[in-house]
């Protein structure tokens, strides 16, 4: 597409934003890429392997690194959006600092937010030692640095699926869709770390659906004897040995448990991020039930808003993983183009 | 243990606990179990802060017991409670003051069904005037009265005697608090701290010197339950309860439990002495029993008064391990005396005595 000019202020520097500023750029476009961060790449720098085939986080960088390496891209890091109004076919996005950029179009990839897993007090995250979150545990992975605040390594450690989804305590009705086969990847990663830990996952229901997402949880069974108790934790304590004491109940046999454990891991869900919602207020966007953008079509309309020139991609939308964000990333990227020539026309 | 992450759930459950002229209502096991405490409350308030608190000689039970043994329905109920709102109105309080979480549970039940189901309140109100030609109003403010304590637990610290410290050790005093369930498990936003890391009686024992003890059975229930003991047969589920919830705080080797429930109080108390009874099972160090106190009765203490007068004799489990760790000295042959002076039976069989 030589013919195609234009210029395309796209908000977050994530996977979806990444991926559709090198698209963008590709079909000829102008394109500024503002990230809050000082680096590009969201929450996927923070990951240690990515499931469903464990590959390392790096590649899938590296891969979005390259496709931002583009002159048409004009990448602000460290940076906010303040703002944005239209003047008659035009943008004008105004960033933290003062500065006003002309689009044609904006593209919002704003992402989410882990949910704030000290919500779930009766957890005890940010209280007890020990008790950590999913992204907390791919830090100490990247970090080699798998044990406890004491710097002993974990003997028996617990993974809690659904933590902030499905949950209406804390207002998520939704199902995050990813905890599960990130709780049993990671649960793999720790039994091949640690071969002598004992994993133990406590879940609702296990939502499998991804590719290879099944055979995944079997091989987490099978090849690494990792435990499945289906049923909610309903709180956590510490015992005077410092080992948290978890309540669960096994639902499947009908038992209350109470199993003493060294690690506890929770399964954070996924939530409209903060600067999302500023900007979705700020910008007349409608936002759904579950408090992410809502899509102008859930069906042939997913990356569109109901602004003019507004867009969307990613997990700004719904909880979605890597391929899924890309995927959309490059279906926004089409519709822009497609905007763009018949604001022309 | 972080106690930053307490500090933060703590600033999101903080409420307002009105400073003076409160309509007091009084609690139907306090005030016949540990009459001290009810009566500390009123001299503390009264006497020594110069508040102005009211009693209203027509109040009555709010029948919480039986609404939750099942025999009172919620309409009796609520119209009872309107009733304790009518006396308030009629003598012109706007600050309710409620001494039993029962209660204080059955006031937040009732209030947040009638935000929620506004037709309720107009029902109660049709009821309550056609039973008794009285009109109420809503409190403006609403609060437990360990929250009022818990407000005024510094004030209790600058006028302390004795300071939940062993005088011998010079170490803090192990404290295990009991909130009560109906407290802030129903509706967090209504207990200090909220109703995983309550604050309202950790603070106090902060204040007063004390170090607060968590253990895995913490929020665990202290073995009433209601109908959990009510219905005579369950009795066993009921003491098995308490039971664990010792079992779990023992090695912790506490000092004391304090506690804001009625109920909590008399059942972690007097289980206490029927578990060692039944098996010799002891929870407190060196085969003695761990005390149980009210707030208003540690407070009590902490401001150096006399612990009969507060009423500790009166408790199944005895003291005087408490009050010698504290260094607080006391006359043994006053500790069954009334007021008057007048020797009281002495009972038999008291443990820690």
């Amino acid at each position: 597409m030589p013919d195609m000019t234009g210029s395309i202020v796209v908000i977050g520097g994530g996977t979806a934003g990444m991926e559709a500023a090198g698209q963008l750029a590709k079909a000829g476009l102008s394109v500024t890429l503002i990230e809050k961060e000082k680096d590009m790449g969201g929450h996927l720098k923070d990951w240690y392997h990515l499931f469903p085939d464990r590959r390392s986080s790096d590649e899938v960088l590296d891969y979005l690194n390259r496709q931002i390496d583009n002159e048409h891209i004009n990448m602000l890091a460290g940076k906010t959006v303040s703002g944005f109004r239209r003047k008659g076919n035009e943008f004008i996005v105004s960033t933290g600092n003062g500065e006003d950029i002309k689009a044609d179009a904006i593209l919002m990839a704003t992402g989410f937010d882990l949910f704030r897993s000290e919500r779930k007090e009766e957890y005890g995250y940010g209280i007890y030692d020990n008790v950590i979150t999913s992204s907390d545990l791919e830090k100490m992975f990247r970090n080699r640095e798998l044990k406890l605040k004491n710097g002993k390594k974990p003997g028996r450690i617990g993974i809690v699926h659904c933590v902030g989804s499905r949950d209406e305590k804390v207002g998520n009705l939704y199902c995050s869709k990813l905890c599960c086969v990130t709780a049993v990847k990671q649960a793999m990663e720790l039994r091949k770390n640690l071969p002598d830990c004992r994993v133990f996952c406590f879940y609702m229901d296990m939502r499998m659906g991804g590719a290879l997402y099944e055979e995944l949880y079997r091989e987490a069974q099978e090849k690494y004897g990792v435990g499945f108790i289906r049923g909610k934790v309903s709180e956590v304590g510490v015992n005077i040995d410092n080992k948290l004491v978890v309540k669960v109940e096994d639902t499947l046999v009908g038992r209350p448990l109470k199993m003493e454990i060294d690690m506890l891991v929770l399964m954070a869900g996924m939530e409209m991020s903060e600067e999302g919602t500023r900007l979705a207020e700020a910008g007349k966007l409608k936002t759904g039930e579950n408090r992410f953008f809502a899509p102008a079509d859930h069906h042939f309309g997913s990356n569109k808003s109901n602004v003019k020139g507004i867009f969307y991609a990613g997990t700004c939308t719904a909880p979605m993983n890597i391929t899924e964000t890309i995927s959309h990333a490059r279906g926004a990227v089409t519709d822009i183009i497609d905007y763009l020539r018949n604001i022309k026309k | 243990m972080e106690n930053e992450g307490k500090k933060r759930i703590w600033s999101d459950y903080q409420k307002e606990i009105a400073d003076d002229h409160f309509f007091y209502v009084r609690s139907c096991i306090r005030q016949s179990f540990y009459p001290g405490s009810e009566q500390f409350f009123l001299d503390f308030m009264r006497n020594v802060l110069g508040k102005d608190v009211y009693e209203n000689p027509s109040h009555t039970t709010c029948t919480g017991i039986g609404y939750h043994g099942d025999i009172v329905p919620l309409q009796t109920i609520m119209t009872v409670v309107a009733r304790h709102f009518a006396l308030m109105k009629e003598s012109g309080y706007r600050n309710i003051a409620i001494s039993c979480v029962t209660s204080f549970g059955i006031y937040t039940e009732i209030l947040e069904t009638w935000k929620h189901f506004p037709e309720e309140l107009e029902k109660t109100r049709e009821y309550l005037f056609k039973a008794t030609g009285r009109e109420f109003d809503i409190p403006e403010n609403m609060a437990h009265t360990s929250d009022i304590i818990y407000k005024f637990r510094n004030e209790i610290a600058g006028r302390a005697k004795n300071l939940l410290i062993n005088k011998k050790t010079g170490e803090p005093l192990k404290v295990v608090e009991h909130i009560g369930c109906h407290y802030a498990k129903m509706f967090p936003k209504f207990g200090v701290g909220g109703a995983e890391f309550p604050r309202v009686l950790s603070g106090m024992a902060e204040a007063w010197g004390g170090e607060v003890v968590d253990y895995p059975e913490r929020r665990h229930c202290c073995g009433f339950g209601f109908r959990q003991y009510l219905v005579q047969a369950n009795r066993g589920y009921s003491i098995s309860n308490t039971a664990k919830k010792f079992s779990s705080m023992q090695p912790f080797k506490p000092d004391l439990v304090l506690t804001n429930c009625p109920g909590c109080n008399m059942f972690m108390d007097k289980w206490q002495y029927t578990i060692k009874e039944m098996e010799g099972t002891t929870y407190g160090a060196e085969g003695e029993s761990i005390p149980v106190l009210t707030y208003e009765e540690l407070a009590g203490l902490v401001m150096g008064y006399n612990p009969w007068d507060l009423g500790l004799q009166y408790h199944m489990v005895q003291s005087e391990p408490l009050l010698e760790k504290m260094g607080i000295a006391t006359d043994k042959k006053d500790k069954f005396k009334t007021k008057d002076g007048r020797q009281m039976p002495i009972p038999g069989n008291l443990i820690n005595a």
